[in-house]
């Protein structure tokens, strides 16, 4: 168990604030985040790397906050992966078998099913400077855990991969998280990958943790303006509660449950915007009558804003959908939220 | 129908300022290596005093080099891992020098050395003579070359991405281990480039060395000797093999510090 107590880093012109985590024996956490939040600096904090101003840290009961990086016990995979130029692949996922007390034959044995486990038998003596990106990532998998260690900590692993490597780590990440008894705590700034892999998530922004909960809890029902941006609610609005009813932004709206407080915000996931040309009536539907104002493309699908009032929804629509309402800008639409799909905070 | 190629002036510029820099380097030493006889640069050879004297320039000057490997090498790694206060002071203090008239170092040298310093009471006491001696010479050398070994490697270790001494570290390696097994097999080129700047300066010192060490003679002040007391056409010999063995050893190094072709690249 890898268990943080108000982590405090500061550097200059950043502070990492009060960092308090707890994350359990075995498990695949993801720390969420844009770039610059600040989640590596939590990273690094584990490994040792880079000096605190406060706080502690515990790996499996052990403090560990004034321990040198090689008396830690853990692992680290970086985006750029950090493989050793001058040593061959079986030279570098050794690299740390002599710092370990395993009798040679249990590594030995060890650092072989991994080689298999991860495809890199056939290139055990070939230079790691010919490798594809996703071997030089495999290689660096190898290496971290050729050392048994407690807790892998995984640096946006993915990050530097063409699309089909990283489908492939990824597919790697989650067998390997699996097979291993290995704590596994990741760093992205991308949330599907942690919907992926990750079991439970910490959002992080600007130096301070906004929401820790599982991957799906934290995608449903986020707890502030950021996360919910950040999991892809495109639809955020500060508002008014009234029992189940919402105003926003003179925009009246009914949900399905009734809210506490007067004020606060609603997330709709833009999914969950249905544009629709026909009338729609029944069902306690929440129906405006709005314009398109832009038409998107995002590849394999369309985002459409549409302004009803002073409130623009941001919606998506598949591209067969799109031609088959004939939808262009300034057109009359209805826009049609479910009272479920609204998310109150 | 043939177009023709417009040609850019400032390809001619460049074309001009080249040749012109080639020549200005390249003329005079060749003229100085082709002008002695062969029966000039014969007799040189066997004269015992130049050979002692381009052997004094070599040893001394590597034996700078030496020096500023053993401690130069550390502290060029502190400055480039390490951000402390006053880094860029002592960033300033290593390049002093380089840009302080080579007299006056020789002068400052042995201020410190004599007999009115507390410093040289101390040396002579433990029996370390500066004034007239090798390690005069050795010290004067060591002044005037570390800055550019320093330098050197200290681009060398900052060029080896941090992040590879961390995994070292994170696998269980200590400071020294990854000292070792990491950033030394990879910065080793920039040291023996490093080594190369520090002899290559070491040697072609005269104003400070003079100073210090008229006596024993390295080669730069027996080229000096000769220049004053018998004229041109004795020193040039003199001055033919110094750069010859100087270039040979420099080349060599050189060489060793190329990186090579591996198989291993290929496989």
């Amino acid at each position: 168990m890898i268990n943080i107590e108000s982590l405090r880093i500061e550097l200059p012109g950043f502070t990492l604030q009060d960092i308090d985590l707890s994350i359990q024996d075995g498990e695949f956490f993801t720390l969420l985040g844009p770039t610059g939040a600040g989640k590596t600096l939590v990273l690094e904090a584990i490994a040792g790397i880079v000096p605190i101003s406060g706080g502690r840290i515990f790996i499996k009961g052990r403090d560990i906050t004034h321990l040198p990086p090689d008396q830690r016990g853990i692992g680290i995979v970086y985006q750029d992966y950090a493989l050793f130029p001058h040593l061959s692949v079986l030279e570098n996922i050794t690299y740390g078998l002599r710092y370990h007390k395993a009798d040679p034959q249990t590594s030995g044995k060890r650092v072989k099913k991994l080689m298999g486990q991860l495809g890199l038998r056939a290139l055990a003596q070939r230079s790691i400077q010919h490798l594809s990106g996703g071997e030089k990532q495999r290689v660096s998998l190898a290496r971290a855990l050729a050392v048994n260690p407690s807790v892998l900590l995984l640096d946006e692993p993915l990050s530097a991969l063409d699309p089909n490597f990283r489908e492939e780590i990824r597919e790697v990440l989650k067998k390997l998280h699996q097979r291993l008894e290995t704590t596994f705590l990741m760093v992205t700034h991308d949330f599907a990958e942690a919907l992926f892999l990750g079991q439970r998530t910490a959002i992080i922004n600007r130096g301070i943790i906004e929401q820790i909960g599982p991957v799906s809890e934290v995608f449903r029902k986020p707890l502030t303006p950021f996360t919910a941006k950040f999991v892809g609610m495109k639809n955020v609005f500060p508002a008014i509660f009234n029992g189940s009813r919402i105003l926003v932004d003179g925009l009246e709206m009914q949900a399905e449950t009734m809210f506490k407080g007067d004020e606060g915000y609603v997330a709709i996931r833009p999914e969950d915007v249905l544009i629709r040309q026909e009338a729609v009536t029944g069902n306690g539907f929440n129906v405006f009558g709005g314009k398109v104002l832009d038409i998107t493309d995002r590849g394999p699908y369309y985002e459409i804003s549409a302004k009803t009032g002073k409130v623009i929804f941001k919606a998506m629509l598949t591209k067969s959908d799109l031609l088959e309402m004939g939808l262009s800008e300034t057109k009359n639409v209805n826009i049609v939220i479910r009272p479920s799909d609204i998310h109150a905070f | 129908m043939i177009i023709k190629k417009r040609i850019d002036p400032f390809f001619w510029i460049a074309v001009f300022s080249t040749s012109t820099v080639v020549a200005f380097i390249l003329f005079p030493l060749v003229e100085m290596v082709i002008q002695p006889s062969f029966q000039d640069l014969k007799e040189a050879a066997k004269d015992p005093d130049v050979l002692r004297s381009i052997w004094l320039s070599i040893y001394t000057a590597g034996m700078a080099a030496l020096i500023s490997f053993i401690i130069g090498t550390p502290f060029a790694y502190l400055l480039a891992r390490k951000e402390f206060p006053g880094k860029k002071l002592v960033e300033s203090i290593v390049d002093l020098p380089i840009m302080i008239p080579h007299p006056v170092v020789g002068i400052a040298i042995l201020g410190i050395a004599g007999q009115n310093h507390w410093l040289g009471q101390i040396m002579q006491q433990v029996g370390i003579h500066i004034m007239g001696t090798v390690t005069g010479i050795v010290t004067v050398l060591t002044f005037v070359g570390l800055p550019f070994y320093v330098n050197t490697v200290k681009s060398g270790f900052e060029a080896i991405p941090v992040r590879l001494e961390n995994v070292s570290r994170s696998l269980g390696a200590s400071l020294t281990g990854t000292f070792f097994r990491v950033t030394f097999p990879l910065a080793w080129r920039s040291m023996l480039v490093g080594i190369i700047m520090c002899c290559a300066r070491a040697i072609s010192e005269f104003g400070a060395v003079v100073i210090v060490a008229y006596h024993p003679m390295i080669a730069p002040v027996m080229i000096y000797e000769r220049f004053t007391a018998y004229g041109l056409k004795y020193s040039q010999p003199v001055a033919v093999w110094l750069i010859v063995v100087c270039l040979t050893l420099f080349l060599l190094l050189r060489i060793l510090s190329l990186p090579k072709e591996s198989k291993a690249k290929r496989g």
